[in-house]
């Protein structure tokens, strides 16, 4: 068999495999995200939000027992990818990743998201042009690919916002640009929510920092100890407030504050929020050389 | 407390005692309308293929499986951000007659006007949960507007017991999502002054 034919084979048993991990992604949520809402709706006493929280399990038994997407609106996907410079398909994984998506959106069914902008369709098919997003990280003398597989869908979406701060403002303007978009989108965006601040120079890259934010696990605290702070003074601070589930009232309203922070030009700070609903559906994969793969999020779980 | 099921058609006398926080069921009819339906209908000025007096309509972009024949199975169906259609709702609800809005979050004065003036509710159902919504969706019975694409479509629903929806707008106009962001913006601030004397870390 020549080479070319076994790196077909392998582009293939890569596609099938993410486009089965992608429909894992949208019927089952990660295990931190699991253990967090229990754990929030064990703390809660208000009448409304006891029943919303009853529902929500009930919805994830069921979404689980009959693999279908828990959420309707499964998103445009997003890829944060780490791949080994060695990983014998680098060059294939963008078309792998987006063939996956048709593929998945296919069989799981999801949702058809992707609407062509300026011509105004929907493409039909849940990818376009640019859609998936896939973000690229390169890791010297490594033959591994690690994926982080998301689907945000438009509720959790629309918060998004990223501003660039003088540095007279200080933190304290993080503070309170991080906590008025709790209480005008954050509402609607489905509390319990995981909240990603990004801090850095410019709009895209605070923006980046906080949807890398989202992809670290809920209870995880980052390693500056006045970031590791701030998230947890902005997490009991949002919890404060009591949006609660739906924004209905409850006693607490997040999941967690997730910061990332890059370094910043002396003129700026570069902020910016990204918000994931309670349905935080985030996985991660690991494939080794021969496609061998780990699921690091779902414990327990094969494809 | 007893189970509080609404049936279709719905008249303005069912909802007379209905008030912000309660939790009712639908049983009936229930047409997904969202963002490019309403803009059709209030701005475009073309005509709604579907009746909906006395109906109810879901803020909702289902996953819909294709049976082949105009046969349509849900596979998945939950709420979207209503305030996306607080521009065009009060008057949606002046020409169309509906009864029930049912959606995410809150909606704003326009709403609470139409609610009020044609007495009608806005409901809330708990996102996220359409898998659980999906169980109580008896059968597609239509679908307009397949030029828009599987969310945007109008897929008529015939729904059981169609719930928990959470009152958010009743008939006198009252807003609950109005009346926590008042508490909730109150606490905000406390919390700024609070957080911003321990993140001084620019000296």
């Amino acid at each position: 068999m020549s080479v070319t034919m076994d790196k077909v084979q392998q582009k293939e048993k890569m596609t099938d495999l993410m486009s089965k991990f992608i429909s894992l992604v949208s019927y089952k949520l990660p295990d931190d995200v699991e253990n967090k809402l229990r754990e929030l709706s064990e703390e809660e006493d208000n009448r409304l939000a006891k029943i919303i929280y009853k529902t929500m399990f009930e919805n994830q038994k069921l979404a689980s027992e009959l693999k279908r997407p828990s959420c309707q609106d499964t998103g445009v996907l997003q890829f944060f990818v780490k791949c080994g410079e060695n990983f014998p398909l680098i060059g294939q994984l963008d078309s792998i990743l987006k063939n996956s998506v048709y593929k998945s959106t296919q069989e799981t069914p999801l949702r058809h998201n992707s609407v062509e902008t300026f011509d105004e369709y929907n493409t039909g098919k849940n990818v376009g042009d640019g859609s998936p997003s896939i973000f690229w990280e390169i890791e010297e003398n490594s033959d591994k690919v690690e994926i982080y597989t998301y689907m945000a869908g438009g509720g959790c979406t629309l918060p998004g916002v990223a501003t660039v701060l003088m540095p007279g403002e200080g933190y304290e303007g993080v503070v309170k640009f991080v906590l008025d978009r709790m209480t005008s989108y954050g509402i609607n965006a489905c509390p319990p929510l995981l909240v990603g601040v990004g801090v850095g120079t410019s709009v895209e890259t605070a923006a980046m920092n906080s949807k890398k934010a989202l992809m670290r696990s809920v209870g995880s605290r980052n390693e500056n100890e006045n970031a590791a702070t701030m998230e947890r003074l902005l997490e009991d601070g949002i919890n404060a407030i009591g949006l609660g589930p739906q924004g209905l009232k409850g006693s607490k309203s997040v999941m967690g504050v997730n910061v990332v922070n890059t370094a910043r030009h002396p003129s700026t700070i570069g902020v910016a929020v990204n918000t994931g609903c309670w349905s935080h559906r985030r996985g991660k994969i690991t494939f080794d050389s021969n496609l061998n793969y780990e699921i690091n999020t779902h414990e327990g779980v094969t494809l | 407390m007893s189970k509080k099921v609404l049936t279709t058609p719905i008249k303005d006398e069912d909802l007379k005692d209905i008030q912000i926080g309660d939790i009712i069921y639908l049983t009936g009819t229930l047409v997904t309308c969202r963002d490019v339906a309403h803009r059709r209908l209030i701005e475009e000025k073309m005509p709604l293929p579907v009746d909906l007096k006395g109906n109810a309509i879901f803020h909702a972009g289902p996953i819909v499986r294709d049976l082949g024949n105009e046969e349509y199975e849900i596979v998945s169906i939950g709420p979207t951000t209503s305030m996306r259609m607080e521009k065009f709702e009060k008057e949606f609800i002046e020409e169309t007659g509906v009864k029930l809005i049912v959606g995410k979050g809150g909606m704003g004065k326009n709403t609470e006007e139409g609610c009020k003036t044609h007495k009608a509710l806005h409901l809330v159902f708990p996102a996220g949960n359409a898998v659980y919504a999906a169980t109580s969706v008896k059968q597609i019975k239509e679908v307009h507007w397949k030029d828009l694409g599987m969310p945007e479509s109008l897929w008529v629903c015939e729904v059981n017991e169609f719930g928990p929806l959470i009152v958010s707008i009743d008939t006198e106009g009252n807003n609950i999502f109005e009346e926590n962001k008042i508490e909730f913006n109150k606490k905000k601030e406390e919390q700024y002054e609070l957080i911003s004397q321990q993140v001084r870390f620019i000296k």
